[in-house]
């Protein structure tokens, strides 16, 4: 490490958080995602992008097994995901472990309505993870005093606005340490003017160099944050590259107009 | 006995309701004592019975569906005098047949464990059916968080599923409970000595049924009462978190 100044090799690539091969997903006969192929490496921020309906969501709810794959390879972490032949997890403990690494934010929020905030984040950690109590609530006070919402510790979810709640649904998942955040359109039933304020926060977490697949409709907010931008057109990759070349010189006509009709 | 019979009847309804002899007022409290045992003996196997039959109508197999279909389909289709008939009489016999089969010598089945297992039995129908929709009013975001979270199932029924579908659940348990205290007195026909039974033996004594129906009436009122208050807490408490219809 010490001698990485002096050294002129450039720096050998930073491990692999997210990795997906081939992925197919089918709702019966309608088939939603045609093998998409993908890597998160540490540090990764990869939005990704696409019309109404191409996948993004489906494509993200795979990677945690929340939707079951039709067929490829998930690996996270350097870790396979054991899959039967259909696709189903053929270990649910290790979903499940799995899942504990990832830290998903939804559009709706879906905080634990009867929980207060704090219980919300404390939740998982102490009950799933063990994590002694104390330690579990000082880790959240921390968490919730930066994304600000110190003083709405002891509230019930149903009493903060929703750019409150999302900001609280961030916290929860940052709370069990994952090690990569997935999100879904974060800002997409917020109010505009309460859009900001959650995009603040998710940009504070890339700075720090937070790995994140992104889903998102924010264009703008995506070309700023972005190491990596995929567009899915139709369940499959239709362009991905760096955010200056995939905003700034858009190869194919489908992500041009797609581009065009977003503004 | 007539002797007995012709004092009380001289006596007050006052004195009749006397808490030692010759008021029959112990009698009576004895009566509501294992009515309300019973009830809550058959309301906790119902309870019991329906979350696990809930969960099974809603996330177990075919199978486990079919058997689940059957069971809520006939236990409700039949009055429940039938079924306690039924059920008492039969497994009481059966049980006693598979002993003697056994070379054991029979037994005789407690009323009290009899009389919960049967009524819980029944409960437990009525219970999967609220309880089943009650999950069904759990926003499915909400559970889905828990999953995406590593969450075992078990773990996410207890501390997600069940706190979440409770507001929703807890008036139809309540109907359920007031059921139970009142289907108590169906036990009679087996004649356990619970309060109606208790009641009946007291009037057909003394003549003065007037006076201990109205009595019977008033303790299964003040019990209903009571338990209305309690549910009533209860759903305040599992209301925690939600913004109220009124302010
Ligand atoms: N559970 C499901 N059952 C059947 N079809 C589904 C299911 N989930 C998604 N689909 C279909 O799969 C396709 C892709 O859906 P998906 O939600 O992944 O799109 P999306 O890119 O996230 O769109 P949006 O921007 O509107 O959120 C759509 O045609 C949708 O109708
Ligand atoms: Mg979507």
């Amino acid at each position: 490490m010490t001698t990485a100044a002096t050294d002129p090799q450039p720096a050998p690539p930073r491990p692999e958080a997210i990795r997906i091969e081939g992925l197919q997903k089918s709702f019966g006969t309608l088939n939603v995602l045609k093998g998409i192929t993908l890597t998160a490496r540490e540090g990764d921020v990869v939005a990704v992008i696409g019309g109404s309906g191409s996948g993004k969501s489906t494509m993200l709810r795979c990677i945690n097994f929340l939707e079951t794959p039709s067929s490829g390879r998930i690996t996270i972490g350097g870790e396979p995901v054991a899959m039967r032949a259909d696709g189903s997890p053929a270990d649910r403990r290790q979903i499940e472990r799995l899942r504990q690494s990832l830290g998903m934010v939804f559009q709706q929020f879906n905080l634990w309505s009867h929980k207060t905030i704090l219980e919300n984040l404390i939740e998982v950690p102490v009950h799933v993870l063990r994590v002694p109590k104390a330690q579990a609530v000082a880790r959240a006070e921390r968490l919730l005093a930066r994304v600000g919402l110190a003083e709405k510790a002891g509230t019930y979810p149903a009493f903060l606005s929703g750019g409150q709640q999302q900001r609280a649904a961030i916290a929860r998942a940052l709370c069990m340490e994952p090690r990569a955040m997935l999100f879904d359109e974060p800002t997409s039933a917020l109010d505009p003017e309460l859009v900001g304020e959650v995009l603040a926060v998710i940009r504070d977490l890339a700075a720090e160099g937070r790995t994140m697949i992104l889903v998102t409709h924010e264009m703008k907010f995506a070309r700023e944050v972005a190491s990596h931008v995929v567009y899915l057109h139709n369940g499959r990759v239709e362009e991905e590259g760096p955010p200056e070349a995939v905003f700034g010189a858009p190869r194919s006509d489908r992500l041009k107009q797609f581009l065009k009709s977003v503004g | 006995m007539s002797a007995l019979a012709g004092a009380a009847l001289a006596a007050s309804s006052l004195d009749l309701l006397q808490y030692s002899p010759p008021g029959w007022g112990a009698n009576l409290l004895r009566g509501l004592m294992n009515s309300i045992i019973i009830a809550f003996g058959a309301f906790g196997l119902g309870s019991l019975i329906g979350v696990a039959g809930a969960f099974g109508k809603l996330y177990g197999g075919p199978v486990t569906r079919d058997l689940l279909a059957i069971y809520t389909t006939v236990v409700r289709a039949v009055p429940e005098l039938v079924l306690i008939l039924i059920l008492y009489y039969a497994v009481t016999d059966s049980v006693n047949r598979l002993l003697i089969g056994f070379g054991f010598d029979r037994i005789q089945i407690s009323g009290l464990a009899a009389g919960i297992a049967v009524l819980g039995v029944v409960q437990g129908a009525y219970a999967t059916e609220v309880l089943r929709g009650a999950i069904l009013s759990v926003p499915a975001g909400q559970i889905e968080a828990a999953r995406a979270m590593g969450m075992p199932p078990a773990l996410l029924a207890r501390r997600i599923t069940l706190p979440l579908m409770l507001s929703a659940a807890l008036p139809g348990l309540a109907n359920l409970w007031l059921i139970a205290t009142k289907d108590t007195a169906l036990l009679a026909v087996v004649g356990f000595g619970e309060l109606t039974q208790e009641t009946r033996q007291a009037a057909g004594t003394t003549k003065a049924y007037f006076t201990f129906f109205m009595a019977a009436g008033a303790l299964y009122l003040v019990l209903s009462i009571g338990s209305g208050w309690i549910f009533a807490r209860l759903e305040r408490w599992a209301r925690r978190g939600q913004r109220g219809v009124r302010g």
